[in-house]
């Protein structure tokens, strides 16, 4: 029998939103002890039944048709009074950002402690003693100390585990993980999700994970559903949806996963170093040091030196906190380097200014992030492409020839000129960040995490089109970014860096397949999926 | 947490400090002798007066040693002597200082407590008509001149209706001891601290509400909720705690603004404070008087400052713990 | 700007503020015309009250001058004060918080240490003693009001910059080749922008405020007869003529209260929340 059954839920969105429904016509049923997923992209739905589930939608967004039955009963227009006697007690949530989840100015052992009260179960001393042994069983190091600490004095993987100890509290038959690794390393994402998967097992709890990760999803599911639109497209078992998925959308999807077997690979000999870097060291200190102040020193980059080659891309990759950004804002001085040297064709750019800083720094050109905030949002395309030309003397009509040249480049149509950069999509806007590094002719692209926020359809896209360029136009690359998947793709040298310092150097092929460092190959090994990535690679 | 109030002090005596040169420099810069500017109205004072104040403070000596004869005094409290009132400027701040204290006190306390409590009530039911009265009532005192409630109050409530007295600290020649007394005080207090509250109370409420609202967006209310807490709890302990601290934060800018509106309700009621005190300064043009309120009242903004300080850092464990 | 026009108009508030500003405006703009005479003139015998003369509607006050010649002249003032001493206020606040978010360190320690001592300072004390001080004239009144109102702004705006030089659009620019003028002025400001305008609007308001508590001080301008002042003149009559008081506060209290409404509405159309497209 199953424990929640789904039938033909509608939700929709308020009025004025691009569509009608958050999700429609959505079914499915989870049996105790399944960890179910529901995976998309962003905007598919994805959260939407599982929020409606808990009841707790958000605000504007309704369930206007269909049955959510739980243990044999109705609860999708359960009066709140009674909704609140199930939430936390029956089926219980955790989210992406464990930072926000949780309340900033209560214990944590208060927070968890809360649940208990909630539902009126245990005495004060117990529920202390129940929330230990709770912190515990997730796997806390230190408990007793945890239990005091506020949520800012915890790492975000020790967050997560305080969040889950907290759905655990009352032991639920359901347990709704809303992207719970996103926002956490790979190496944490490993733990988390080995937590949550031996949970299941010992507790017999369903699970309904949701995520946008195939990786994830194929290292933890029993059962898949592929939702497009706020659509289910596909539903099946793992195997079946991910190994022979029959819905061309999850096929695309699939295909556009970044995959360490698939690697680039080069058999071009090293050329003529374009960039030489040289002991390059950062320390951040916060706060003022002034009298009274509390003083923070952060050792961000320690002396970190390499060479990028002419028309080679050098993938840095690392873990939140390595410094792997660091290095990049200041090999273009976005950051002041405390020491070290910085060599571009000869000529040391770390104690240059003016003019000259100018000039150089036109050789070296960032892709950045975020595309949300890389683009100001009040400046038409025109004027982001045009401004460094401009800046650069170059005559106005030039410029804007040059910017429709470069809008074709990145494959989008000139027309996109006189628009702001909030009528374009994701994917859309990346690609004018790009134009825009590219409008200087620099010989040196710096890509900071640049597809980190992409689906991954559009990922692949942009990588291709990075790839493409930098072959077209004779560029080198640094490619930044935590994901060693995505680096394979498209680097021919990776760099590991770990608190701050160079950890290995080498091929794609020999720091993915025979690391010479532990810290790598833990990297490596925490990397979701790599089980389904040689069963995919036998069924093709 | 020791060391960031101790810095806190250490800022405070600078500002002080600052205070005083501003002050200085403005009896310099002021049209006139400052010999006459310290004295009070240009030709008032007799020769004799004016030339013990050359003295004094050295004028004719170069400006830095002016300067430092001016702080020395004023750490001292020698905030000089006025010249209409036969007294040493300190002193005559000395007596009116409680009853100064007494009415931006009470209506401090009186204006944060009201205003969260409505702040509060209004979010709870966003869109409500209870939410629309208190919207509206807040946006009316926020909109209204202090000075004019004042009076308009005292009209109705003390010339119409006889409800409260609306002039002056207590009732003169009644001789109250005792709780009598503090009786009669309070019912003085009334008015003022309401009228002069009123401002406030608006502000705070309309501070709490927003933040209110803007809190219970966030995802650890949402995680609240998937607990099963019930939403009186919610509001209490989640969305309440999190919403006070920029309701704390204001409070502490508002406090000089406070003082100000002291200076305006202590006018209309009467009320013995400094506040009094530098309006009959202005009449007076009694720069003496006038000058050292300013230096007093900064001094008490600064304590009010303070002790918000404290009660954030009390509330906001990322600041008490963070070494 | 017709989306603008759109979510302003939502506000039913702001568009009742804006319908009560522009009648003050219309009669700050009409008092010369209509009252042509000196609103300081005595023209009937003192305490006339209200609609008991057809050429003088709102009476005379203690001295028999006309009370709406009075009301309509002080319109005049409470705007061109609120206004220009706003003006002023932020021609100091935006260049102080721009410089301080955008060279933070030294620069923005002396230039907050400035902002912090302004704004610690009871700044309607601080106002009075400088019009104490200083002749009170009309000149006066503005530069002290905007004496004490820029902090607030140089805060904003110190925010507002600080939040805004890390986002990556300013990175790009710097490494576009602008110089720091034209990033400030290109990239950093015109977002901020929204901010300093629903703040200058609400600034508006509490300037007018500021200058009628002045007034009532007797603080104000000796020549211009500003709403301030006729309650600050009526004070003492209040027992036997009530509506001297209440007339003139109850323009400042519209008009305030129309740049109060006015403020939220350009808050609501200026700066939705920005909602990034979710789940």
């Amino acid at each position: 029998m199953s424990l929640l059954s789904i039938r033909n839920l509608d939700i929709a969105l308020p009025e004025g939103a691009d569509r009608p429904f958050a999700a429609k016509d959505i079914n499915f049923d989870l049996a105790p002890g399944e960890i179910l997923c529901i995976v998309g992209e962003s905007g598919s739905g994805k959260s939407m039944s599982a929020n409606a589930v808990m009841g707790l939608l958000p605000q504007g967004v309704k369930a206007t048709g269909g049955t959510i039955t739980f243990d044999g009963q109705e609860i999708l227009n359960l009066p709140e009074r009674q909704m609140m006697t199930l939430r936390g007690k029956r089926f219980s949530m955790i989210f992406q950002e464990p930072l926000s989840a949780l309340n900033p100015l209560m214990r944590v052992g208060a927070q968890i402690a809360e649940v208990f009260e909630a539902h009126g179960a245990l005495g004060p001393s117990q529920r202390h003693a129940r929330a230990l042994e709770l912190l515990d069983e997730v796997g806390i190091p230190d408990p007793e100390a945890a239990i005091r600490a506020y949520p800012f004095q915890l790492s975000g993987g020790q967050r997560q585990r305080v969040m889950i100890a907290m759905a655990l509290a009352l032991e639920p038959d359901i347990l709704i993980a809303d992207e719970p690794t996103t926002a956490l390393d790979v190496t944490t994402q490993a733990q988390i999700l080995k937590l949550i998967e031996n949970l299941r097992g010992s507790r017999g709890m369903g699970v309904i994970f949701i995520t946008h990760d195939f990786g994830v999803v194929a290292d933890i599911a029993d059962r898949v559903i592929v939702m497009q639109k706020g659509e289910i497209v596909e539903t099946g078992t793992a195997d079946a949806v991910l190994l022979h998925p029959e819905h061309p959308y999850t096929r695309a999807l699939i295909d556009a996963i970044p995959r360490l077997t698939r690697y680039a690979h080069s058999d071009d000999p090293l050329g003529t170093p374009i960039m030489r870097v040289e002991g390059l060291s950062k320390t951040f200190t916060t706060g003022s040091g002034s009298f009274f102040g509390k003083q923070r020193v952060v050792k961000a980059v320690q002396g970190v030196s390499f060479d990028l080659f002419s028309g080679e891309t050098i993938g840095i990759v690392g873990e939140s906190g390595s410094g792997k950004s660091t290095v990049g804002r200041c090999l273009v001085r976005l950051v002041e380097p405390d020491k070290g040297r910085v060599l571009i064709d000869g000529a040391d750019i770390a104690p240059m200014s003016g003019t000259e800083l100018r000039e150089t720094r036109r050789k070296m050109q960032m892709i950045f992030q975020d595309p949300f905030s890389s683009l100001n949002p009040r400046a038409r395309v025109s004027r982001i492409l045009t401004e460094g030309l401009i800046a650069y003397d170059t005559p106005r009509t030039q410029a804007m020839d040059k910017a429709r040249k470069l809008l074709d480049l990145v494959g989008l149509d000139a027309s996109a000129m006189e628009r702001f950069p909030h009528e374009f999509s994701g994917g859309q806007r990346q690609r004018i960040g790009i134009a825009r590094a590219l409008a200087l002719d620099p010989s040196i692209i710096i890509a900071d995490e640049a597809v980190s926020a992409l689906d991954v359809s559009i990922q692949a896209q942009v990588l291709d089109l990075l790839a493409d360029l930098k072959t077209r136009l004779n560029l080198s690359m640094l490619f930044i970014t935590h994901d060693l998947r995505v680096a394979a793709r498209i680097c021919d040298r990776i760099i590991v860096m770990q608190k701050g310092r160079i950890v290995e150097v080498g091929p794609t092929a020999k720091v993915l397949h025979d690391p010479d460092t532990a810290y790598t190959q833990s990297l490596l090994d925490a990397i979701p999926g790599q089980d389904y990535e040689r069963a995919l690679m036998q069924v093709e | 947490m020791l060391r960031f109030i101790l810095g806190r002090l250490v800022k405070s005596v600078f500002i002080l400090l600052a205070i005083l040169i501003f002050n200085f420099l403005l009896i310099h810069a002021a049209p006139g002798d400052p010999a006459a500017v310290m004295a009070g109205e240009a030709g008032a004072a007799d020769e004799k007066f004016l030339a013990d104040l050359r003295t004094r403070f050295g004028l004719d000596q170069p400006l830095y040693i002016q300067l430092w004869t001016y702080l020395k005094g004023a750490v001292q409290l020698d905030l000089g002597f006025s010249y209409r009132q036969q007294m040493p400027v300190a002193e005559l701040i000395a007596t009116r200082l409680p009853a100064t204290l007494l009415l931006t006190g009470v209506a401090f306390l009186l204006s944060l407590v009201l205003g969260v409590i409505a702040g509060v009530a209004a979010s709870a039911r966003q869109g409500s008509w209870g939410d629309t009265i208190i919207s509206t009532l807040a946006l009316l005192f926020y909109a209204t001149p202090l000075f004019w409630v004042a009076l308009m109050a005292s009209l109705v409530f003390s010339v119409w209706l006889g409800w409260l007295p609306g002039f002056g600290y207590s009732t003169i020649g009644a001789g109250y001891t005792g709780f009598a007394h503090v009786l009669d005080v309070a019912k003085h207090l009334v008015l003022p601290a309401t009228t002069l509250g009123l401002f406030f109370t608006a502000i705070y409420m309309r501070m709490t509400r927003s933040s209110m609202l803007e809190v219970s967006r966030l995802d650890f209310v949402k995680t609240a909720r998937a607990k099963g807490l019930r939403r009186s709890v919610i509001q209490r302990r989640h969305i309440l705690r999190n919403a006070l601290l920029p309701v704390i934060t204001l409070a502490g800018l508002q406090a000089g603004q406070i003082f100000g509106g002291a200076i305006l309700t202590e006018t209309v009621f009467a009320w013995p404070g400094i506040g009094r005190l530098m309006f009959e300064a202005i009449n007076q043009r009694d720069y003496a008087v006038i000058l050292g309120v300013f230096y007093i009242s900064g001094a008490m903004v600064l304590l009010f400052n303070l002790i918000t300080d404290v009660v954030y850092v009390i509330v906001d464990p990322r600041i008490r713990l963070t070494k | 700007m017709k989306e603008f026009w759109k979510r302003f108009r939502y506000n039913r508030g702001a568009v009742i503020g804006l319908v009560i500003l522009a009648l003050v405006i219309a009669t700050a703009i009409a008092a010369p015309f209509l009252f042509p005479q000196s609103p300081w003139k005595m023209v009937q015998r003192p305490f006339l009250p209200p609609f008991t003369d057809d050429t003088l509607w709102l009476g005379t006050d203690a001295l028999g001058r006309d009370v709406l010649s009075g009301l309509a002249h002080g319109a005049y003032v409470s705007l061109l004060v609120g206004l220009v001493s706003t003006i002023v206020a932020l021609a100091i606040g935006v260049p102080v918080g721009a410089l301080a978010g955008y060279f933070v360190g030294r620069t923005d320690d002396i230039l907050m240490r400035l902002t912090e001592f302004f704004q610690t300072i009871p700044s309607f004390a601080l106002a009075i003693v400088l019009l104490a001080i200083f002749q009170p004239s009309l000149t006066y009144v503005i530069i002290a009001i905007a004496v004490v109102s820029w902090p607030p702004v140089a805060r904003l705006v110190r925010g507002e910059v600080l939040s805004l030089r890390t986002r990556e659009f300013v990175e790009a620019a710097t490494l576009s080749g602008l110089g720091n003028d034209q990033i400030i002025l290109r990239h950093v400001l015109p977002n901020a922008l929204p901010a300093i305008v629903v703040l200058a609007s609400l600034m508006v308001a509490q300037a007018i405020l500021l200058e009628s508590s002045l007034s009532f001080l007797g603080l104000g301008d000796p020549n211009i007869m500003s709403w301030g002042y006729m309650i600050g003149a009526a004070r003492t009559v209040i027992r036997t003529a009530w509506w001297l008081s209440f007339l003139p506060g109850m323009a400042i209290l519209l008009t305030v209260l129309a740049l109060n409404l006015i403020g939220e509405g350009l808050n609501d159309a200026l700066n939705p929340r920005l909602t990034r497209k979710s789940e």
